[in-house]
């Protein structure tokens, strides 16, 4: 009877841990197929210049330059809102059909496909709001897009704040946005900040949602304001590898601009990471 | 002796929704004495020391009825700003709740968001705060470290500071010493006889040897009712009640 216990535990246990593991490896074929295709395309001309002869030479600046520039509209535009929203959620608001509606809102929200999000930031931006195709419309697209995102995790931030301190703060006679601002808040920022660069950097290597709104097929030129169009890395791969003149050719220049984008998604992440680390210290948690 | 009725609740009742927490509950307390709040878990007596500095409202769904007064104002009344209220009625709390932030900035934010700005003077109160809630010698030269690397009994002394440092009127407290060894609790226990030659102190216990070493006045609370209070000497050897004899010795609670 042990026997066949310790058996059947065995094999669960087998079974989770190759469940567990395969994630792992998902990441590592990912990697290593990109990595071993595309670094030979990488040089200081491929990072510095503009693309030549029909994208079939030189680099991706443009495309660096404009996925930065996209991010930059996306977190000015998703923090503060998405950070607004959930603390007035979940600090203010109390719970009624207002909050109920709010919070099926941004459900609703998480499960729009991402070019619905396009045609809706074509639509209104672009077209309504006559902003054209531009970082700032692409990226108001990727932030509304972010928002659900960063909302999720900013709640998640707030509520791992221990009730006590807030009603330590209360009862000293602090008011309710004091105890917000002084005390829950730089307990919950490094969560905050955590959850939405993961959003933000998530909301970099979309494209559907930038394909009508912000990226174009080929630009020269580096955006001079937010309202100029923009290349884009994501778009780019997308350009090159099915709409390029020769898409064969081109293969090593499609695996280093994925390369990029995958080390600029990974920087992003890295620097969420150290910074949370950092504050945590300050915090003196 | 004369003596000054600081805080007194009159037929005070308290519902959570449809649930009435607190029935007719009349309680005087004496400017500058210690009284006791004991009785069952669940007779309401946290829930009745939450009523006096208004913590209570931050659930929803709760309903107040009857006379609170803190001197001459009705705590309930609308024209009064809770906030101010907290300010005079402190609280110190059951599991100690230092903020994530120096000893130093933990005594000086009670004074900091009641608009205090002078320096100077904010380090003079940080340091009588925590001379007066005896811990000054322990924590005078880790002021700027973190208030969490304190022991628990340390951390609940701080938390004491802290209540001490905007300078209450009353200070409530909910069950202190309960998170604590036996020797931090005697400490806790010390300081509240020593604070209240100068506060009116209202604790909330579980201990009934600790009611009765530290209080002056003992009320015993029961399914939501006040079933007797009365000097603690008098209450704990001469109870009028049958119930409260039944419980003070241990037959039931």
């Amino acid at each position: 009877m042990i026997k066949q216990r310790l058996i059947v535990q065995k094999v669960c246990f087998s079974f989770l841990k190759i469940a567990a593991l395969l994630n792992g490896a998902a990441l590592a074929v990912i990697l290593y197929f990109i990595i071993s295709r595309g670094w030979r395309a990488i040089s200081w001309e491929f990072l510095s210049q503009a693309p030549r002869d029909s994208m079939t030479a030189g680099g991706i600046l443009p495309c660096i330059v404009g996925t930065m520039a996209l991010c930059l509209v996306t977190i000015f535009v998703a923090l503060p809102i998405g950070v607004a929203s959930a603390i007035y959620l979940n600090e203010y608001a109390s719970q009624g059909k207002l909050v109920r509606f709010i919070r099926l809102g941004i459900n609703n929200l998480a499960g729009v496909p991402s070019i619905v999000f396009g045609l809706f930031g074509l639509a209104f931006f672009c077209i309504v709001l006559k902003m054209g195709v531009s970082a700032a419309s692409g990226g108001l697209t990727l932030g509304i897009m972010t928002l659900p995102v960063i909302i999720g995790a900013s709640e998640e931030a707030l509520k791992s704040v221990p009730n006590t301190y807030r009603e330590a703060s209360l009862a000293m006679g602090a008011s309710k946005w004091q105890t917000i601002r002084k005390v829950v808040l730089p307990v919950a920022f490094p969560g905050i900040i955590t959850g939405s660069i993961l959003g933000i950097s998530r909301a970099a290597g979309e494209t559907a949602p930038i394909m009508y709104t912000g990226a174009v097929f080929f630009t020269p030129d580096l955006p001079a304001s937010i309202l100029d169009e923009v290349m884009a890395l994501p778009y780019h791969i997308y350009v090159l590898a099915t709409a390029g003149t020769q898409i064969e050719a081109t293969r090593h220049l499609q695996y280093g601009t994925a390369l990029v984008l995958i080390v600029l998604v990974f920087g992003m992440n890295l620097s969420a990471i150290i910074l949370r680390s950092k504050i945590r210290k300050n915090l003196r948690i | 002796m004369q003596t000054h009725i600081k805080m007194h609740t009159k037929n005070l009742d308290f519902f959570y929704g449809d649930f009435q927490a607190l029935d007719q509950v009349s309680i005087d307390f004496i400017e500058n004495r210690v009284t006791a709040l004991i009785g069952p878990s669940g007779c309401g007596k946290s829930t009745y020391l939450r009523c006096l500095n208004r913590m209570n409202d931050l659930i929803a769904g709760i309903r107040v009825k009857g006379l609170a007064m803190l001197d001459n104002d009705d705590i309930y009344d609308p024209s009064i700003d809770v906030v101010t209220l907290r300010r005079q009625v402190g609280m110190v709390f059951q599991k100690p709740n230092p903020f994530p932030k120096s000893v130093f900035e933990n005594i000086a934010y009670g004074l900091k968001v009641n608009g205090m700005k002078d320096k100077a003077k904010i380090t003079r109160i940080v340091e009588k705060s925590l001379k007066q809630a005896a811990i000054w010698d322990e924590v005078k030269d880790r002021l700027n470290e973190s208030a969490l690397g304190l022991s628990g009994g340390q951390q609940q002394r701080l938390c004491i500071a802290r209540a001490l440092a905007v300078a209450p009127e009353v200070l409530l407290m909910d069950e202190p010493a309960s998170a604590l060894d036996p020797i931090a609790t005697q400490k806790i226990e010390e300081l509240i006889t020593e604070l209240s030659s100068k506060l009116t102190i209202i604790i909330v216990t579980h201990n009934m040897q600790q009611a009765a070493r530290i209080s002056d006045r003992t009320a015993f609370f029961y399914m939501g009712k006040l079933i007797e209070v009365n000097d603690t000497d008098t209450l704990f050897t001469k109870p009028e009640l049958k119930q409260t004899e039944d419980y003070i010795t241990g037959r039931f609670g």
